[in-house]
């Protein structure tokens, strides 16, 4: 029993830093520095714990819980990734006045439920991880509560993910019932292609996660929450549960379903078609920053779904590769939104950018960096996230996949080419405060250092995903 | 060999320009323009270096230079033979040129012109070293993003339209190449180009593949009817930038025909022959129509390099070697006589602010120097014997006639539209009567133009006479290309 709860030590820790930060938070008054500050010790500390624990494969609780490479990476991926998302939006936060202590509390709790849906090998497990990862962002979404525009992007995301959740749930009770367990080891040895109705069963949880990732047809909430949240919550929402929402799905694809692949296949190649075409074609009209990320990540999720779809180890490989690039240039992407401040108010339209190339030369640098990786330009990182991506679905055959899906990065390439144009063609219209955002700064040099330096070592993370599926 | 020479050579201009990007000098950016002049002329010498010490008796790729790269299987693999050294050698030329160029023309933003042209050289040099597929598809690529930004930041009043279609045009056709690069690393188990051409990619493969890769080098060559980008971004583009354009970025498509197109899928070059001659023929014939109509003297210059190109892709697609040779050599001569053709619009452009032939004319009474020079280029231009524009113009037709007597004989009547246009120009900008008053205060060309335009002219003349030094150098190599083709053809690709 001991042994098991060593196994479980980064959730533990988790959870208990939660309450007594909480604590901490309810009896000192504006005490939201402190919590803040704790916050990033507390995920410090995490990661610390996490590349201490073995990456062989334990399973605690009747196997319904498991601890192997595969969920130490995405958890290291997670937390790295919020650290960075919640330090570099800090001044954001306390210039829109969101310095509430809940702020930093609310993520670490959606960061706990994240760590059970990557580690959940059991559909319960996974459902309790799913929705405390959800009811966290739906109070994320709507935490600059006298702000119109972000309550309803709470309850519009509320809404619309409690019916997915419950699409998701009612998937889980199906398979239940076809196979007789929860367990996704079990579920596994159960299922065969005669069994109909796990297949639907698949269908109904796979709209619960496509929603949950934001893939097309399942994609409407996602423009809209994130112009209304604010933009610190949007940069965690379009980072951190993306990760999470992969992982799953991959782990769904490898253990409990990977006997009727092919139905599955048939579902993702759809939906990553779709995203990529989706994401190519509607971001083109956007005038506002957020908005065209959104559409951008929605894209860029369909990129990662072409590697999923294969059905592989490599292709699952490439996806991960893919979604680690994306956390990069994200990060970077939306620390350069923090940099636009002019008179206390942080600017989100394109036409804000107008001419920024001649009064901030690095922060115009930085951005055309970030926007041509996004567009998947070579030599930067992400013109490396969407060749492997591209060669494991080449691999496989699919070249109608593989073809789309580079055709549509020539029409996504047209509205970061916008962007640019704004930066660096058009004549300067306003010059941002000089602020002093450190944090944000470091994490776009971090960002772009490594997707401009990245082609020199192209493999270093593949050689890091390779071990993930060793087991 | 155990210094990486090419790896210096490619590496150098990228390094140099983040010395340019630390400088810090508000007043005229003498600094950045000499530490840009300096090393663009040391990669000359280097380039120069390497095509002294390399063995011209040898078809075999030397240099080499292999690193691991990509996940163990895709090597950073770098070579240069007899046919990729010419344009090395004439990439590095070029650019001191331009930076030489930009000292008169560009005003403002000086730093960031020259650290785009420095990295844009980087990775032009780096597409002509490359032996691995992947590796030249990035050099390839991303060749794009200084472009795009030179075009759209020191550009014309129509440069933005001109950047996006530059940009989407070059990338919609390369994206499809990268899907065949992919397919050909699970079909040979590699992406190296050497081991390529000895495995030999399998007769059911190759014409897809075939087209992916046509599809890429059409737009940037450009052929006809792809090329409506070329004649807006050189409008557009700074005069460095469309020298550039025209001088290296089109010559690039013509070397991937040679290097990949030709050996890797001989039996699909074969059966697609047609195609090329057809689209080859209507861009010598159409676009040296619409070059006789234009108003714009940097359109005009345009135009005919679509036409001068479709010469290049002629004498490829002839696989003798005449043919081969010629559109080699004339896409040596034409990137010497292009980019001095637009220098000299930009040595006017810069005084005037104007591009359309109408401003000019009767410019010999007043820049007697800038006529001479004007007129030795457009006289190259249009393929008199003696300058190097003939003898590539020539070899093709040559080659071409010993394939087929029709698409020859078309080809010539461009011969004959091209001198109408160039000496057209001539008589329009250079001679006539002088209707512009302000023509009369201009200045003769100074003496940073003298030394690029008069450099240029000296090696068009030069090579127009004594072309041997280039020819000795890639001879080997294109009669190993052919001979290794007509065996494939013989064997069926079957190795």
């Amino acid at each position: 029993m001991i042994n098991n709860l060593y196994t479980l030590l980064p959730e533990i820790f988790l959870t208990l830093s939660i309450f007594s930060i909480l604590m901490v938070g309810v009896f000192i008054k504006n005490s939201f520095n402190l919590i803040f500050n704790l916050t990033s010790l507390i995920i410090l500390l995490t990661i610390a714990i996490i590349l201490n624990s073995s990456n062989n494969v334990e399973k605690i609780f009747l196997g319904s819980f498991t601890r192997d490479a595969f969920s130490n990476f995405f958890k290291i991926l997670i937390l790295v990734s919020s650290l960075f998302v919640l330090n570099s939006s800090k001044n954001f936060i306390l210039d829109n006045k969101l310095a509430k202590f809940e702020y930093p509390i609310i993520i670490l709790l959606s960061i706990l439920g994240m760590f059970f849906m990557v580690s959940s090998n059991d559909i319960i497990l996974f459902y309790l991880g799913l929705e405390l990862q959800s009811l966290s962002l739906y109070i994320l979404a709507s935490i600059d509560r006298d702000n119109l525009k972000s309550s309803e992007s709470g309850i519009k995301y509320f809404v619309l993910s409690a019916l997915s959740s419950g699409l998701l749930l009612y998937g889980c009770s199906l398979l239940y019932g076809f196979t007789g367990s929860t367990n996704f080891d079990l579920i596994s040895n159960e299922l065969n292609k005669e069994n109909t109705g796990a297949v639907f069963a698949m269908v109904f949880i796979l709209v619960g996660l496509a929603f949950k990732v934001s893939a097309v047809p399942f994609h409407m909430w996602t423009p809209d929450v994130y112009e209304g949240a604010p933009t610190s919550i949007t940069s965690y929402f379009a980072v951190v549960p993306k990760v999470a929402g992969l992982a799953v799905m991959i782990k769904f694809m490898f253990i409990p379903f990977s006997k009727i692949l092919m139905e599955w296949q048939t579902i993702i190649i759809f939906i990553s078609i779709a995203s990529m075409i989706l994401g190519a074609v509607a971001a083109i009209g956007q005038k506002n920053i957020k908005r065209l990320l959104a559409y951008s990540s929605i894209g860029h999720i369909g990129y990662a779904l072409a590697g999923v779809a294969t059905g592989v180890i490599p292709g699952y490989e490439s996806a991960i590769v893919y979604i680690a690039i994306y956390v990069v240039m994200n990060i970077g992407a939306f620390s350069c939104l923090y940099l636009l401040k002019k008179d206390g108010q942080y600017k989100e339209n394109i036409s804000d950018l107008s001419g920024i190339s001649k009064k901030h030369p690095v922060l115009a640098i930085s951005f055309l960096v970030i926007l041509f990786s996004l567009a998947g330009i070579p030599p930067l990182g992400g013109f490396f996230a969407k060749f492997y991506v591209f060669s494991a679905v080449v691999e496989q055959k699919m070249y109608v996949l593989a073809i789309i899906g580079l055709l549509t990065t020539v029409i996504s390439a047209f509205y970061y080419l916008r962007i640019i144009k704004t930066i660096y063609f058009d004549d300067s219209v306003i010059s941002f405060d000089a602020t002093k955002n450190k944090f944000a700064q470091l994490s776009i040099l971090i960002s772009c250092s490594f997707l401009l330096t990245f082609f020199l070592y192209p493999s270093v993370l593949n050689n890091a995903v390779d071990i993930l599926f060793l087991n | 060999m155990n210094f990486p020479i090419l790896s210096t050579l490619i590496f150098l201009p990228l390094i140099s320009s983040f010395f340019i990007f630390l400088s810090r000098e508000k007043k005229n950016n003498i600094s950045a323009i000499y530490i840009s002049l300096f090393s663009s002329l040391a990669t000359f010498i280097l380039s120069l270096f390497v095509w002294y010490s390399m063995d011209n008796a040898s078809a075999d790729f030397q240099f080499l230079e292999e690193q691991a790269w990509i996940n163990d299987f895709i090597k950073f693999k770098l070579g240069v033979d007899g046919i990729s050294i010419l344009f090395i050698v004439l990439t590095t030329l070029i650019t001191p040129i331009c930076i030489i160029s930009c000292i008169n023309s560009v005003k403002d933003r000086v730093k960031e012109f020259l650290i785009a042209i420095l990295i844009l050289e980087t990775f032009m040099i780096g597409v002509f070293c490359s032996l691995d597929l992947v590796v030249f598809y990035l050099f390839f690529e991303a060749g794009l993003i200084p472009m795009f930004l030179i075009i759209g930041v020191w550009g014309g009043p129509r440069r933005v339209y001109s950047a996006f279609k530059f940009f989407l045009f070059t990338l919609l056709g390369s994206v499809l190449m990268l899907v065949a690069i992919i397919a050909i690393y699970w079909i040979t188990g590699t992406t190296d180009v050497i081991q390529i051409y000895e495995i030999k990619i399998p007769k059911e493969y190759q014409n897809l593949l075939w087209l992916a890769f046509f599809s890429s080098f059409a737009v940037k060559m450009p052929m006809w009817p792809v090329h409506t980008w070329l004649p807006d971004a050189h409008v557009e583009a700074p005069t460095a930038g469309s020298v550039i354009l025209a001088a290296i970025l089109l010559k690039m498509a013509g070397y991937g025909f040679l290097r990949f197109s030709l050996p890797m899928f001989p039996l699909a070059s074969e059966y697609f022959t047609p195609l090329i001659f057809a689209l080859s023929i209507i861009a010598i014939i159409y676009t040296s129509l619409v070059a006789l109509m234009q108003e714009d003297m940097k359109k005009l210059i345009a135009y005919s390099s679509v036409a001068h190109m479709g010469y290049v892709t002629l004498g490829i697609f002839t696989f003798t070697k005449q043919g081969i040779e010629g559109s080699i050599f004339q896409m040596i001569s034409h990137g010497l006589i292009s980019a001095a053709l637009f220098l000299c619009v930009g040595v006017v452009y810069d005084r005037l602010h104007s591009r359309m032939i109408s401003t000019y004319g009767g410019l010999v009474s007043y820049l007697p120097k800038y006529s001479f020079l004007f007129i030795v280029f457009a006289l190259a231009g249009l393929g008199l014997p003696g300058t190097s524009g003939f003898l590539g113009e020539f070899l093709v037709l040559t080659g071409s006639f010993q394939k087929n007597y029709l698409v020859a004989m078309l080809a010539t009547f461009g011969v004959v539209l091209g001198a109408a246009y160039m000496l057209w120009l001539t008589k329009r900008v250079i001679f006539g009567e002088t209707k512009n008053d302000q023509i009369k205060k201009l200045k003769d060309v100074n003496r940073s133009e003298m030394i690029m335009l008069g450099l240029l002219a000296l090696l068009v003349i030069l090579f127009g006479f004594y072309p041997v030094p280039l020819m000795e150098t890639f001879s080997v190599s294109v009669d190993n290309l052919i001979n290794n083709y007509e065996i494939d053809l013989k064997t069926g690709g079957l190795n």
